[in-house]
């Protein structure tokens, strides 16, 4: 199994394939819908409250946790809500983003300019992948609760290589089988 | 007349709100282990996370989705019953916030829709629909919906020269241009006929259908069988990276319309469908 870890660089991602199955071991920050509306006003303000040059985005609203457990159910939220926001998070130097499902156009070629990937998390599965979290730590908006954002480590993140760095799609790979 | 006490349906509702939650329903583990069993590749291999992530979710007791869905409950008041205790949708509501409170369950909602979008922090409100029915019993249906296959559900005021040929094109573009958004495998609801308002509510009851359930009138099931095959011949499969499953099931539900339309809802559902019916 070919495995993604951070911190990340140029070459780490070339070996990744459009369809490969992975797992990512590492540091990640989570953001969806109200996260990134107030996290590219503070990019815009020179206020960014992490650093996002080669990090890692999630989209993902966990469930609270639970006492028995070190974290909640953390399935991917719908990609496509944030594609509005995405060109600028890739060119402030994100390197990887996790969600589900297609992409604009506009944000495929981002993607392919910053020499970025998007890989995908199975929907559905949130209690498989809640458990290979190994610890989190809000760091921002805490008063959006389920969507602040939080620092993620986790370990063996199983995900699906969507679009790599040579613009290969799994989703128009996919429709190719058929 | 048979007295009902509201407190009841609060515990009723507080229990169903955790039980959907945790495991897939058993018709629902059955049709995707069968489906697992025809796939290949990518399609197999995510089949098998799913029925996995169900079986964890149930072991660790973590829901199955981190999306713990906003509550749609049918309330189907039998005419013989008087109800007693605080008033029913207050209750219903307390049912909801304390489950997602206690079960560790995710808080979706915000209170404004467009301007201020803060968060009640207790998931509620729950929708509710009341209907009355003949007898001396109160039924709640009630499902907790996720909001990635709701966001691809659709709607269209279709005019009787589309006819079935243009029923059928919706249905099925609406299916295929959700594809990986909406988590598939996925359920189909089909509203037809009434209103705008009830081809939406049509599409959302036939979400309570079990899988393999059919439809009353063999040429409505036949339909469903039919839409059925045509969107699983689409290639989309699980989660959209190729395969045979795209849905699970294709429920249609149709009421008398007006002659100038024919109203058509799709309402979309992931494999979890999230669903329980109660009789009290």
């Amino acid at each position: 199994m070919i495995t993604l870890t951070t911190p990340i660089n140029d070459q780490d991602l070339d070996q990744l394939l459009a369809k490969d199955f992975i797992l990512f071991s590492g540091e990640l920050y989570t953001a969806r819908d109200a996260a990134h509306q107030r996290l590219v006003k503070d990019i815009a303000a020179g206020t960014p409250p992490f650093d996002l040059n080669g990090a890692v985005i999630y989209y993902v609203g966990p469930s609270p946790t639970p006492p028995h457990l070190k974290f909640g159910s953390a399935g991917p939220t719908t990609s496509s809500r944030m594609d509005v926001y995405t060109p600028t998070l890739l060119n402030h130097g994100v390197k990887a983003i996790i969600g589900k499902g297609y992409r604009s156009s506009e944000v495929l070629e981002s993607f392919r300019d910053h020499h970025a990937v998007y890989l995908l998390a199975i929907g559905g599965s949130g209690a498989y992948l809640g458990q290979c979290v190994q610890s989190s730590e809000v760091i921002a908006y805490e008063d959006l609760g389920p969507e602040s954002i939080k620092k993620l480590v986790v370990k063996d993140l199983p995900l699906i290589v969507g679009y790599d760095v040579y613009g290969q799609d799994a989703y128009v790979y996919a429709k190719t089988l058929k | 007349m048979r007295v009902i006490n509201t407190q009841a349906i609060k515990q009723a509702v507080f229990q169903a709100c955790q039980d959907i939650q945790f495991r897939y329903s058993k018709p629902m583990e059955e049709a995707i282990t069968h489906y697992m069993n025809q796939e290949m590749g990518v399609g197999k291999a995510i089949l098998k996370v799913l029925l996995e992530n169900s079986e964890l979710a149930s072991k660790e007791h973590i829901p199955m989705c981190q999306d713990t869905g906003m509550v749609v409950i049918f309330l189907k008041l039998g005419q013989h019953v008087h109800l007693e205790g605080d008033y029913v949708i207050d209750m219903i509501n307390e049912g909801v916030k304390e489950a997602y409170d206690v079960a560790y369950l995710r808080k979706s909602i915000v209170k404004d829709p467009v301007l201020e979008r803060v968060n009640t922090q207790d998931n509620t409100p729950a929708v509710v629909h009341i209907e009355m029915s003949h007898d001396d019993r109160c039924e709640i249906l009630l499902s907790a919906k996720g909001f990635g296959s709701e966001n691809m559900s659709k709607l269209a005021m279709l005019t009787p020269a589309h006819g079935l040929k243009g029923v059928e094109d919706f249905v099925i573009n609406t299916v295929l241009t959700a594809g990986p958004n909406a988590c598939p495998p996925m359920v189909v609801g089909v509203g037809i006929g009434g209103t705008m308002d009830q081809a939406a509510l049509l599409a959302k009851q036939a979400l309570f259908n079990e899988v393999g359930e059919r439809n009353h009138d063999p040429r409505y099931a036949q339909l469903e069988q039919d839409w059925l095959e045509k969107i699983n011949a689409s290639g989309i499969g699980p989660q959209g990276l190729g395969g045979k499953t795209t849905a699970i099931d294709v429920f249609i539900k149709t009421a008398p319309t007006h002659i100038a339309g024919l109203p058509v809802a799709v309402n979309i559902n992931c494999h979890m469908t999230r669903h329980v019916h109660i009789k009290l």
